[in-house]
């Protein structure tokens, strides 16, 4: 499966990262090389094998409903790059 | 002291030979001398030791202490540590002051380790050679030319070099095992879901797993049996009781059925990694084991099923890093997608950037079943390979890489070689398996791993048959020129 350069970039969006259009040969040959090694899976007969999401196969623990962590608000808004009022600040999305 | 065994340091605590203050300023001190050629360390927090250190003593002169009250140890900078920065290797998270302890941290800090620092890794836990790092490569203390191995090649080096008594490390394709090979040292990775994942940045969680880096299996024993247990704060850890492990150590291994894969042995092997491997095996029938040859058809799919696996669960978790809560921002961002974009390609480094990518197309509409789905049907199939082999052996045996230590650079250029390093180490993860690695002879001066896999909660067994070893052995006594 060879990518070029117009996959590679709307990969990029799609994962939100900023690629330069220099770079884009680059990526388009590593990936490419990336999906070549991958490609090995597709000489398996895998008809009729299920899936395995979990090495143990265990299903998914629940718990009640209810709040049991402390509010830390303050305190993790104190890592963030841009707060006001205990809001995260961005630039305008709606003009 | 830096070169006594965790239960010589424990007695030489409660004998008063020394205090933890001592031990951890001697530490430190060797830190600061040694350090500044390897680059083991991200940050060391020395104040934050010496706080622990007295805490130790209190526990010490109140008749308190537990086998690791005092232990200098140092953790991998994937766990968050509550007031110290972990970066996790990356630009993105250079600035990142945890706002909390990881489960690991908090148990050990409860059992009375003193942290010394954190140690350097590849981006992300992603790279098999350190080299991925925003910190810099870490050099191998055997050979400051060659790679420690990844990613947990910090805490590799740093127990190697003799800069903290054992380290944590974590283990997603054999981030624990590969540089506990290449820098000689004892490295556990435990059963999925054994110790916590509750703090430890994701990378991909269905494979991620905390484990152990030490001088010997006795010293990672006595750290698994703290760390290890069930956490209600991660979904997927495993409720199950944790025995002693440094009970188990000197159990007789007679009888041991010891299986080698062929396909650990094949084409590609380093001709003096197999010959160690083989020497310590025949070790092991002189301690009365017997050996079979077994076959883990699908294991030569491991690599391409993981580099599916590992990215898209990669691609899934490094999406929080959006710019926007915490970690690196861009300057001056013209709306919020260009927030989005900029942030996340200037905080993250090549290699972490292919993962997300090649993620994001394994995932991406119209892929899925080719990619994801099928990746995981093979997985089945590596896993049933090792469900067959249990039935007729109590552990599997290889070697823990195909070469020892490479020098730095030689496979940067070159993704998929990096990758195929991790060969024999990454269908442990895929099932889910414990696995650990221990010194064997040297081969041309550097060290060699022995990779020994055991059945789902069989820790105890693997640290068992690796002491039993290192009782009739001393190739893990070796020491690195840096520890001079």
């Amino acid at each position: 499966m060879a990518l070029d350069n117009k996959d590679v970039a709307d990969i990029a969006h799609l994962a939100r990262l900023a690629v330069e259009p220099q770079d884009l040969d680059h990526y388009s040959a590593e990936l490419t090389r990336i999906l070549d090694l991958v490609e090995q899976m597709s000489a398996v007969d895998t008809a009729g094998v299920e899936p395995m999401a979990h090495p143990l196969h265990v299903a998914q623990r629940l718990r009640p409903d209810q709040a049991d962590e402390p509010n830390r608000r303050e305190r993790f808004q104190r890592i963030a790059p841009l707060t006001e009022d205990g809001l995260y600040l961005v630039p305008k999305v709606i003009e | 002291m830096h070169d006594m065994t965790i239960a010589e340091l424990a007695a030489g605590l409660r004998a008063k030979q020394f205090s933890s203050r001592e031990l951890t300023q001697h530490y430190l001190q060797r830190i600061d001398a040694v350090d500044p050629g390897l680059n083991a360390f991200i940050t060391v927090a020395a104040d934050h030791a010496l706080d622990a250190a007295g805490a130790a003593d209190r526990a010490l002169a109140a008749g308190e202490a537990g086998p690791l009250t005092g232990i200098p140890i140092a953790h991998k900078d994937i766990f968050c540590t509550d007031g110290i920065k972990t970066s996790c290797g990356s630009r993105m998270l250079d600035t990142f002051i945890a706002p909390y302890d990881a489960t690991v941290v908090e148990k050990l800090a409860a059992a009375g380790c003193v942290m010394l620092g954190k140690t350097n890794m590849d981006e992300f836990a992603m790279g098999s050679s350190n080299e991925t790092s925003w910190y810099g490569p870490v050099r191998n203390p055997w050979d400051e030319t060659r790679v420690p191995g990844g990613s947990s090649g910090g805490s590799a080096a740093a127990v190697a070099a003799r800069l903290c008594a054992a380290a944590t490390g974590t283990d997603t394709g054999g981030s624990i095992r590969q540089p506990a090979a290449f820098c000689g040292i004892t490295g556990i990775k435990p059963t999925y879901g054994r110790c916590s994942r509750w703090g430890m940045i994701a990378f991909a969680s269905s494979l991620d797993q905390a484990g152990v880096m030490a001088r010997s299996a006795a010293d990672a024993a006595a750290v698994m049996t703290a760390m290890s247990g069930f956490d209600r704060r991660d979904s997927t850890s495993a409720d199950e009781p944790v025995p002693d492990y440094s009970a188990a150590l000197d159990d007789d291994i007679a009888g041991l059925r010891i299986g080698l894969p062929k396909e650990y042995f094949g084409e590609g092997l380093d001709a003096e990694v197999a010959a160690a491997v083989e020497a310590a095996v025949k070790e092991y029938e002189r301690l009365g084991a017997s050996v079979q040859q077994i076959s883990l058809a699908n294991s030569p799919l491991s690599v391409p099923v993981y580099y599916v696996v590992a990215p898209a669960e990669c691609s899934s978790n490094l999406a929080r890093f959006d710019g926007v809560r915490y970690g690196h921002r861009c300057e001056e961002p013209r709306d919020l997608e260009d927030l989005y974009k900029r942030s996340r390609a200037e905080g993250f480094g090549a290699e972490v950037k292919r993962r997300i990518m090649i993620g994001t197309y394994a995932l991406s509409a119209g892929y899925y079943d080719a990619y994801y789905l099928k990746a995981q049907q093979i997985r089945h199939l590596i896993s049933d390979d090792f469900r067959r082999a249990f039935e007729q052996v109590d552990v599997i045996m290889g070697p823990t890489t195909p070469s020892t230590a490479f020098t730095l650079g030689a496979k940067t250029a070159d993704p998929v070689a990096m990758y195929l390093n991790d060969i024999y180490t990454i269908a442990t993860n895929l099932a889910g398996l414990p696995g650990l690695s221990i010194p064997v002879a040297p081969a041309r001066g550097l060290p060699v791993g022995l990779q020994i896999i055991g059945n789902y909660f069989r820790e105890g067994q693997l640290l068992n048959v690796a002491h039993r070893l290192q009782q009739a052995t001393d190739w893990h006594r070796a020491a690195p020129p840096a520890t001079a």
